[in-house]
């Protein structure tokens, strides 16, 4: 079947099997390989993308069924050079080890922070629960998404919060 | 933005980052070669069970299938190379028998990913069902085997005593704890408990891509793996080529967590299909199908038993145990008790017994996972230490201080004869205790439980041993000899200044996620002088990196650090000498700092890095005689493991009415020595954090009678999500070691080895007015209920 | 993660999506996929035909239809329970709605999706029976009505007929005096993931003592049940502390609990008194 769609505003298209999933057709057909795949039943996230704004997890939608939808994915987040503030704050507050799942869980933190500029720790907790991260105990990705709402709100972020009291060093 | 980067202690970005926050990471599977073919695996239903005849016909008529393969195809090849070749080693197929369930038994290669599946269904398997042995003890008792044919389930048993006949000479403490347990001042504390087996679950799934190519006879192979380097040689063994005809990349791996420490036969499969079919052929992982794919890990049970008096002395500690080996012995498998067993006795200078014995089950393998036996001897040591605590009515934070090893103490010698570099046991849990006001929390507990309501503090103490060493014990089983390596625990760094006075650093681990690029650019920058942003750090890539033996038992900083340190000192000693012929100054004198080199006490006096390289690349510019170039390599093979230890401590609170438990804080002080990022050693203990935790409430790979996984997704595997957990607060002491020049030890495993029994001592000390005494993990709701409800009878 | 081959219509009206699912007894209907899709990757169920009625016009919206709220079949679990007609008119459906899955999750899966697929450990379903709302079935032969009391079947299995679509669940709206409630212990603790058990409970208050109630559970058996017994001792009670503890203690009465990963029977049974007295408070207070 024929699918087109708009695609971090490309205008895109293939022919695919009805069976093939979105984010199969993203990362091999638009070899946009940026959305991962961490497993086949929803739980983990790394998949997840913007379609017609909303997140969702791209490994559960048909390529078909997004045919004349408008897609966001990881790569289209930056606006040229200029991060997006979810990804200068994973940057800036270590968010990230492994990377895998993080393209999945800045999809989220952006959709979160376009619904709630001032999300408390337990609102971000929750926003990203469908995003499973096994590197970082999420304590430096729910820093990285206060870091990036305190940029979009113009204010300054808070300090980070890891620990320099180290004692000296021989 | 920066010029030269503390070695010790900055913070900065991480180079790793820009690619992946952007989408550009590659990982394996993110890599596509033109023509390449895709796999898939027909795995078996039944844990065991005979194969009468596999029937390949139908799916390889399909359109798009390119090949199918069995047993029959790749017995040549031998069985998978393993490490420490104790028990079973696991075919490459099921080679007449399959002995766990979702064992490989047939591979498809097809045109693309839903082709292959849909053919795998075609492969028809006639199966003869076998009694399966899947509970422990029962495969101990060995009524029925695991493999038919064989004498016992049980390879081996490890002794703490004569775990390692001929080297060390070791007092059997038993004969005097059983005096001890007749003395009239002693109680004895015995508790079985359980370690369950874990499913390591990094987020990328594994994936392997090879491409043989026959003009060159040569093979280029690209793995999700922790171990490049051996993993070229096992390929490299198995297909007789020379070693340095293949070439391993491990390009962005998403989470290793010791999962992606072995050699794994899709591995092997994948290069024999390109090789066969003269065309790339890739492997990709599903999460389901991860469940028998890659190793599992923890899986024992055990009876710890601590003999001591009342007012808190341990006249003795005995562990009886079991460890699940799964069906087949793969990289380490059966040394993983062993790496238990170094750690054994905790913080404690006390006398021990313990013993382990390795059981085969019809399961998938058991092998390294975040801590690999450590995790497991922690909890055991830290659950029965409160559990005496309890029976004396001593506080646990003090019974542990009475029998801590002493500063003085160190270089400390353990029960089995290891030497511990440097260690302040009590300073660590003292700076715990303090942080946390800790009588405070105990009043606060009070005021609640007169209330009514279950809140718990659980405290635990822990004792990490990293980047074994020395490199002796790489004969015990713990280097890859098997895989045609001659093995020692070395580090491999090399430095090169470029000509246009860039530095390259090419190191020998196999990261996943773990910041080797800005931590080795911080050592390098900080030795040099040469910004942090000139520098750039290349890993896991066997044609680049002289020798590697990977990233596994927390080794890499103080290893292949201290590598890369040594290396960037030779640089420098070279570089010194260009500098003082260019400044007509003494090599002494010569100072590196911001860009550049400058001779002491006049930072006038100076030239860049540029002009250093551009003379030391014409040998007519420089020094008489100077060789041109400016790069080193070192290997660095330490005296010792590094030994770091920490105390953490949780607070939660039980609802009585369901058993929920709710963390409601989490504290850890941890001592690696020197940190060379905080931020990210920061890291490191909040992922262990999380993943111990992991293991204290949820997960739990569940096997039922006739050997089906039953919790082989994520949705019936649980990991943490972030609701789930509390932020967490952390604190150090600094205790350097001597082993390496940067006074540096490892840290990847020690909030995992810290963590899970803190959090089931805090449940249990939620509800010790209800006379709960001990919960088996996971302490998922109905578990904590049924305790809450047993213990009232 | 690679489902079997199927034929895909993408139908642009429900008659066309209806005389699909007429000719071909195979097919499959599907809404946000949330819970086709994954059943599918895993090749667990492998429709020959999947029905997508996703672009139809007209099915995605929650109308106020005076004594119910009208909720059409691709309104999504985020819609529903961030409508501020559903939060104030069927509190027990936002609720469940805003505890169904995560946020992906909710942002693809529809509430009327949830409720035919009757999964034994969703929210929604609980929800829908204490409130007493009505499926409306329509196929090519016509439409009907089915009371959520005879709806949910078996595991995985609802009243609906293959050729059938719910296009439409009413949901009667809580009055002057009533109030509404959902709550579960999710499999991770708290309120996360699916519900090792959770119960609804609708709750109307008549001068100090409980005029009518109706609770449901979730999770602990083959199919969300009413528990009768709960209402039956509630109602003509002041809604004490004791009234409802002994009201709770009734919740698995006809009910047929089973034992799962998550749970023991007696487990289950246990949390369902919990959760039916914690819903049955919390309706109650909404109700004052």
């Amino acid at each position: 079947m024929h699918v087109a769609m708009t695609v971090n505003g490309r205008e895109v298209s293939g022919d695919v099997e009805p069976r093939t999933l979105l984010v199969h057709f993203i990362r091999e057909n638009l070899r946009l390989t940026g959305t991962h795949v961490g497993c086949e039943t929803s739980y983990c996230g790394a998949c997840t993308i913007q379609v017609d704004g909303a997140a969702v997890k791209s490994c559960t939608m048909l390529a078909v069924q997004a045919d004349g939808a408008t897609i966001r994915t990881v790569e289209g987040l930056a606006d040229g050079d200029q991060l997006h503030a979810v990804q200068e704050g994973f940057w800036e507050r270590h968010g990230l080890q492994c990377g895998f799942c993080t393209p999945g869980m800045l999809m989220s933190a952006a959709s979160l922070l376009e619904q709630n500029a001032s999300p408390s720790e337990d609102e971000i907790r929750h926003a990203i629960e469908g995003n499973l991260c096994r590197c970082t105990g999420y304590h430096n990705i729910v820093r990285s998404i206060e870091y990036a709402a305190s940029k979009l709100r113009g204010e300054e972020p808070a300090p980070p919060d890891w620990t320099m009291d180290f004692e000296g060093v021989s | 933005m920066t010029t030269s980067i503390s070695a010790m202690g900055g913070i900065v970005r991480r180079k790793e980052d820009p690619a992946l926050i952007a989408g550009q990471g590659k990982y394996v599977d993110d890599i596509r070669l033109n023509g390449e073919a895709v796999t898939a695996f027909v795995r078996s239903p039944f844990a065991h069970a005979r194969i009468n005849s596999i029937d390949t016909s139908a799916a390889a008529a399909m359109p798009g299938v390119v090949a199918v393969y069995t047993i029959d195809d790749v017995r040549h090849l031998g069985p998978v190379l393993a490490q420490v070749p104790v028990g079973v080693m696991r075919p490459l197929l099921a080679d007449g028998a399959v002995h766990h369930a979702g064992e490989a038994v047939a591979m498809v290669v097809a045109e693309n990913s839903y082709v292959a599946r849909d053919a795998a269904e075609a492969v028809m398997v006639d199966y003869e069902p076998l009694p399966a042995v899947v509970d422990m003890k029962a495969a101990v008792a060995g009524a029925t085997k695991v493999h038919e044919g064989s004498e016992s389930n049980v390879l081996v048993t490890w002794f703490s005593h004569d775990w390692w006949p001929g080297v060390f000479e070791l007092v059997d403490h038993r004969p005097a704890i059983a005096e001890a347990k007749e003395r009239d001042d002693v109680v004895v504390v015995s508790q079985e408990m359980t370690n369950q087996r874990l499913i390591p679950t990094a987020i990328e799934p594994r994936a392997v891509l090879a491409d043989w190519n026959h003009g060159y006879n040569r093979v280029n192979l690209w793995s999700s793996t922790q171990m490049p380097h051996a993993l070229a040689g096992a390929v490299a063994k198995t297909f007789g080529l020379p070693s340095n005809e293949v070439h391993v990349v491990a390009p962005e791996v998403g989470g290793g967590f010791g999962a992606k420490l072995n050699i794994y036969p899709d591995e092997i499969l994948t290069v024999f299909a390109s090789k066969a079919l003269d065309r790339p052929v890739r492997w990709t992982e599903t999460r389901r199908e991860a469940a028998f794919s890659t190793i599992q890990g923890r899986g024992w049970v055990a009876t710890a038993t601590i003999t001591g008096t009342k007012d808190g002395k341990i006249l003795g500690y005995e562990l009886d145990g079991i460890a699940d080996m799964g069906a087949y012995s793969q990289n380490f498998t059966v040394a993983i008790p062993v790496l238990g067993l170094f750690v054994a006795q905790g913080q404690y200078d006390i006398p021990l017994a313990w013993q382990v014995s390795c059981v085969q089950t019809n399961t998938q393998t058991t092998d390294a996972y975040r801590g690999a036996g450590r995790p497991e001897a922690s909890y055991y040591i830290e659950r029965i230490i409160d559990m005496y605590a309890a029976a004396i009515d001593m506080d646990p934070a003090d019974v542990r201080r009475k029998n801590f090893f002493k500063k003085e103490d160190f270089p400390a010698t353990t029960a089995i004869g290891l030497t511990m570099d440097s260690g302040d046991y009590e300073r660590n849990l003292d700076t715990l205790i303090a942080d946390v006001d800790y009588a405070g929390l105990r009043a606060m507990q009070a005021a609640a439980r007169a209330e009514g309501r279950y809140v718990g503090i659980g405290l635990s103490t822990y004792v990490e041993v990293c980047g074994f060493a020395p490199s002796v014990l790489a004969e015990f089983g713990f280097g890859w000899d098997a895989y045609g390596m001659p093995t020692s625990f070395s580090g491999s760094g090399l430095v090169r200044v470029n000509p246009d006075g860039s530095a390259t650093v090419i190191i020998g681990t196999g990261p996943s996620g773990q910041g080797h690029q800005t931590t080795w650019a911080q050592v390098v920058s900080d030795r040099l002088g040469i910004d942090y942003d000139s520098v750039r750090v290349t890993h896991g890539n066997t044609a680049e990196s002289p020798t590697g033996v990977g990233t596994f038992g927390s080794r890499s900083a103080a290893v292949d650090g201290a590598a890369t340190y040594e290396a960037a000192e030779k640089v420098g000693g070279k570089a010194a000498d260009i500098v003082a012929h260019m400044l007509e100054a003494s090599a002494e004198d010569i100072r590196f700092a911001d860009g550049g080199a400058h001779v002491a006490g006049s930072p006038g006096h100076k030239v860049t890095w540029a002009e250093i390289a551009e003379v030391a690349y014409k040998p007519h510019k420089g020094p008489d005689g100077m060789e041109a170039g400016l790069e080193a390599h070192a290997v660095f093979s330490p005296g010792n493991a590094t030994w770091p230890f920490g105390s953490h401590l949780a607070v939660v609170e039980v609802d009585p009415d369901t058993g929920n438990v709710e963390i409601q804080r989490y504290v850890g002080i941890d001592d690696c020595g020197n940190r060379i990022n905080p931020m990210i050693v920061d890291g490191q203990i909040h992922g262990g954090i999380a993943q111990g935790i992991g293991q204290a409430m949820f997960e739990d790979a569940i096997y039922d009678a006739e050997g089906n996984l039953l919790s082989g997704s994520l949705i019936d595997y649980p990991i943490p999500a972030a609701g789930d957990l509390p932020a967490f607060e952390l604190g150090w002491t600094n205790t350097p070691t001597d082993v390496n020049p940067m006074g540096v030890k490892g840290i990847g495993e020690a909030g995992t080895i810290g963590s899970a029994q803190t959090i089931v001592n805090a449940v249990v000390d939620a509800l010790a007015p209800l006379g709960v005494k001990h919960i088996d993990m996971p302490l998922r709701p109905r578990r904590v209920w049924d305790a809450i409800q047993k213990a009232r009878g | 993660m690679y489902p079997r081959s199927f034929e895909y219509l993408a139908a642009t009206s429900l008659d066309e999506a209806l005389a699909a699912l007429a000719d071909n007894p195979d097919a499959k209907v599907m809404t946000g996929g949330m819970s086709l899709i994954p059943l599918m990757k895993l090749r667990l169920f492998s429709p020959s035909l999947v029905v997508d009625i996703g672009r139809v016009p007209g099915l995605d919206a929650i109308d106020d239809a005076g004594d119910h709220l009208a909720i059409g079949a691709l309104v999504r679990h985020a819609t529903t329970a961030s409508s501020e007609a559903v939060q104030s008119g069927a509190a027990a459906l936002a609720q469940a709605a805003a505890l169904t899955g995560d946020v992906q999750v909710r942002n693809r899966g529809t509430t009327c999706g949830a409720l035919a697929h009757a999964d034994i450990a969703a929210d929604q379903t609980a929800a829908a029976l204490a409130l007493g709302a009505t499926m409306v079935a329509r196929s090519s032969s016509g439409e009907r009505t089915i009371a959520a009391d005879d709806f949910f079947v078996d595991t995985l299995t609802s009243a609906l007929q293959p050729d059938e679509i719910l296009v439409e669940v009413r949901v009667p709206k809580t009055g002057a005096g009533s109030g509404s409630a959902y709550g579960k212990l999710g499999r991770r603790g708290g309120q996360s993931d699916y519900a090792v058990a959770g119960a609804a409970a609708v709750v109307t208050m008549d001068g100090g003592s409980v005029a009518a109630a109706r609770v449901a559970l979730t999770g602990v058996g083959t199919k969300p049940s009413l528990a009768a017994g709960v209402a039956e001792a509630l109602v003509g009670t002041d809604g004490s502390e004791a009234a409802v503890a002994a009201a709770a203690a009734r919740a698995t009465e006809g009910v047929t609990v089973l034992e799962d990963l998550y749970g023991s029977e007696e487990y289950k049974a246990h949390l369902a008194q919990v959760y039916a007295g914690r819903a049955v408070t919390a309706a109650m207070a909404a109700a004052s």
